[in-house]
């Protein structure tokens, strides 16, 4: 790692300077300006950063930074890693969590599903984990279809090894590609995106149409068989099984996972990570007990103290996200839901539409954000009742102390860390 | 008026990517508050599209799935012949598309559409993303329309429709109006979904099919509608 030509090692050290400074100057964790300042200097820098480490990359719409953040926690049973704790998941970050970290002999990359092709590209990772795709901020992010050929394309004629999902159809399209791959079942709740063959527009036999994919019973949450019902393209056999509470691994073994991280769409994202650690000869006996030790992910399930209320933050990006949020909340407490319409969000709210919130019926429900109008209304349409607050403030001061779950998407969720100093 | 309506959800498996669901629940909702009682019907794109509906509709959708969903429409025939029963039908943004003579393919290819809408469409320079807001032909006597507009295509209307609006913010077909109509069929780019945000569309569709309709309690639609249109409109 030290044989970095002097100009890339300028540009790194400069990297870092910048980065120290942006933290400093409380403009953000440092971790995406660093990593401009760098390439700007040397567009080879993540090249070099990349060479002579073991790399994985990990890639998804939803789960991306808590299973980097597994994987990286496992792997630290083996050495050093590189990481991009920090979610920024672009070229930039990934020069700015490799530069950071020189001499560290493992690297785990979050990457952005648009930009999968580009990095792999450049840093040619050896291992490249995919978990699921589904509709997410339409405005403007990908078709994620087109997203799925990107993914092939990339990884036809490469050396990587693919651990993907092969519970979600266009993610096993997407990797099916690669020279190899080890297939983890590690089961799928949305499925409003994949009725359609990726390989030839036919239908997909699998079990859950008609009820909007949500609230679907747990014999057909249990369910992850499918195949077309016009060409050959069906669920390849998986090699690991994510079974309820436990991980089959592919000699058999049954392991109870016992994470810290609470909720379905947590235990999918340890499978991966177990299915990565192994690849890379770390075995699950040695790899869980890392896993458990991960309690909350930039910020996310962490649970916040204000005025004897203890408020648990889930963050939810976009209707498969909600599913999952409304997985870990507890049906016996209060919740409350922030919604806003920013850049990162997605400025079009219609994707509201596509979660089902009947779910949340019965329990107190607290409606704020910038959109809250937005989520007012589709809650009424929904029929749960609700009382809609001004504030974030407002709404915690409304109810009675205890424990209370919130849901926010990306910016709202951002907001109420501010409003906790960070702290989480 | 039908003892129970039946609205008719065309290919959610291939065209419902941006909250089209809305526009279904919408309708269910503003029928369930007059006491209709309504039943949905999930056609996936391999089944045949039942003739007997009342409400019909065909959401927006990615190239590929639209020219699919075109196919088979087509292939089908079924809603076809429910038109020309006399159902009713909301077309949106790749659906709206559809129902014309034809469209742009992911190439810009021309590809043929179902020919329900005298209408033809292709691809625009630049995508057309953001809030709309529209005055309605006042032949229909409806309020301002409003909606998020995600698109790259440009319409052009024929004799045989009429436009639905004239935009005062956003693009729409792209010559100054957006969606059209014709009979008992409704097209547009809005998403929002359409019918969460103009509930007045809704009650034109059930009311083509129902007769007329009493008023219902609109609290909360006309509070949304009144922030966005303050949020997009010049003061
Ligand atoms: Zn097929």
């Amino acid at each position: 790692m030290s044989q970095l030509p002097l100009r890339a090692q300028l540009a790194s050290a400069l990297g870092r300077t910048a980065a120290t400074l942006s933290r400093a100057t409380g403009r953000g964790d440092g971790s995406v300006i660093g990593g401009r300042v760098g390439l700007m200097l040397e567009p080879d820098l993540l090249r070099k950063l990349a060479a002579d480490r073991k790399l994985v990359l990990v890639s998804a719409t939803n789960g991306k930074t808590t299973t980097t953040r597994l994987i990286t926690s496992a792997l630290q049973e083996l050495g050093d890693v590189a990481t991009n704790a920090f979610g920024a998941n672009m070229p930039a970050g990934h020069v700015s969590a490799l530069a950071s970290s020189k001499g560290a002999p493992y690297g785990v990359l979050e990457v952005d599903e648009k930009y999968l092709p580009e990095v792999l590209d450049t840093t040619e990772a050896g291992i490249v984990a995919l978990m699921n795709l589904s509709r997410d901020q339409m405005d403007r992010a990908a078709e994620i279809w087109l997203l799925a050929q990107k993914w092939r394309r990339a990884l036809a004629g490469r050396p990587a090894h693919v651990i993907a999902n092969c519970d979600d159809p266009l993610v096993t399209w997407g990797a099916s590609t690669a020279a190899r791959v080890t297939w983890v079942a590690a089961g799928q709740r949305w499925r409003e995106d994949s009725w359609c063959c990726p390989e030839c527009g036919g239908p997909l036999d699998r079990a859950g149409f008609g009820n909007g994919g949500q609230n679907l019973t747990a014999a057909q949450l249990a369910d992850t068989s499918w195949a077309c019902r016009e060409c050959t393209f069906h669920r390849p056999e998986p090699n690991w099984v994510l079974d309820g509470e436990d991980v089959i691994d592919p000699r058999g073994q049954r392991w109870r996972l016992d994470l810290q991280l609470p909720g379905q769409a947590n235990r999918a994202n340890a499978a991966v990570a177990l299915a990565v650690a192994e690849t890379l000869g770390l075995d699950p006996g040695r790899a869980l007990p890392r896993l458990r030790t991960v309690t909350s992910v930039a910020g996310r399930y962490t649970t916040v103290e204000r005025e004897g209320r203890s408020l648990r933050l889930l963050l939810a990006k976009n209707p498969a996200g909600w599913l999952e949020a409304f997985d870990v909340a507890d049906p016996a407490l209060p919740i409350i839901l922030s919604v806003n319409a920013q850049g990162p969000d997605g400025r079009d709210t219609s994707w509201l539409w596509d979660v089902d919130y009947r779910i949340l019926r019965g329990r107190p429900v607290l409606v704020t954000g910038e959109r809250r109008l937005d989520l007012a209304l589709r809650l009424a349409v929904a029929e749960v009742p609700f009382q809609l607050c001004d504030s974030f403030e407002q709404a915690v001061a409304v109810l009675a102390p205890g424990k209370i779950d919130v849901i926010a998407n990306y910016t709202a969720f951002q907001q109420i860390r501010a409003e906790f100093g960070r702290a989480v | 008026m039908p003892s129970e309506l039946s609205i008719v959800w065309i290919y959610p498996d291939l065209l419902s990517t941006y909250g089209d669901q809305g526009n279904v629940l919408v309708l269910e909702q503003r029928a369930r508050a007059r006491g209709i009682p309504t039943r949905t019907i999930h056609v996936r794109s391999s089944d045949p599209v039942p003739q007997q509906g009342d409400v019909y509709l065909i959401g927006g959708g990615e190239d590929r799935p639209q020219i699919l969903g075109a196919e088979r429409l087509r292939r089908d025939g079924g809603l076809h012949a429910a038109i020309q029963r006399g159902a009713a039908l909301l077309a949106v943004c790749a659906g709206y598309q559809i129902m014309g003579t034809v469209f742009g393919g992911e190439e810009g290819q021309p590809v043929s559409g179902v020919g329900l809408l005298d209408i033809s469409s292709g691809r625009g320079e630049r995508r057309a993303v953001g809030e709309l807001a529209a005055d309605v032909d006042p032949a229909l006597g409806l309020p301002t329309l409003t909606g998020f507009e995600n698109h790259m295509g440009v319409t052009r209307l024929g004799p045989g429709v009429r436009p639905l609006s004239r935009t005062v913010v956003g693009t729409g077909n792209g010559d100054g109006t957006e969606g059209c109509y014709a009979g008992r069929i409704i097209g547009t780019y809005l998403h929002g979904p359409a019918l969460a945000r103009n509930p007045a569309l809704a009650d034109l569709l059930l009311g083509w099919v129902t007769g007329p309709l009493p008023a219902i309690d609109d609290g909360w639609y006309q509070a949304l509608r009144d922030e966005r249109l303050r949020a997009v409109l010049p003061a």
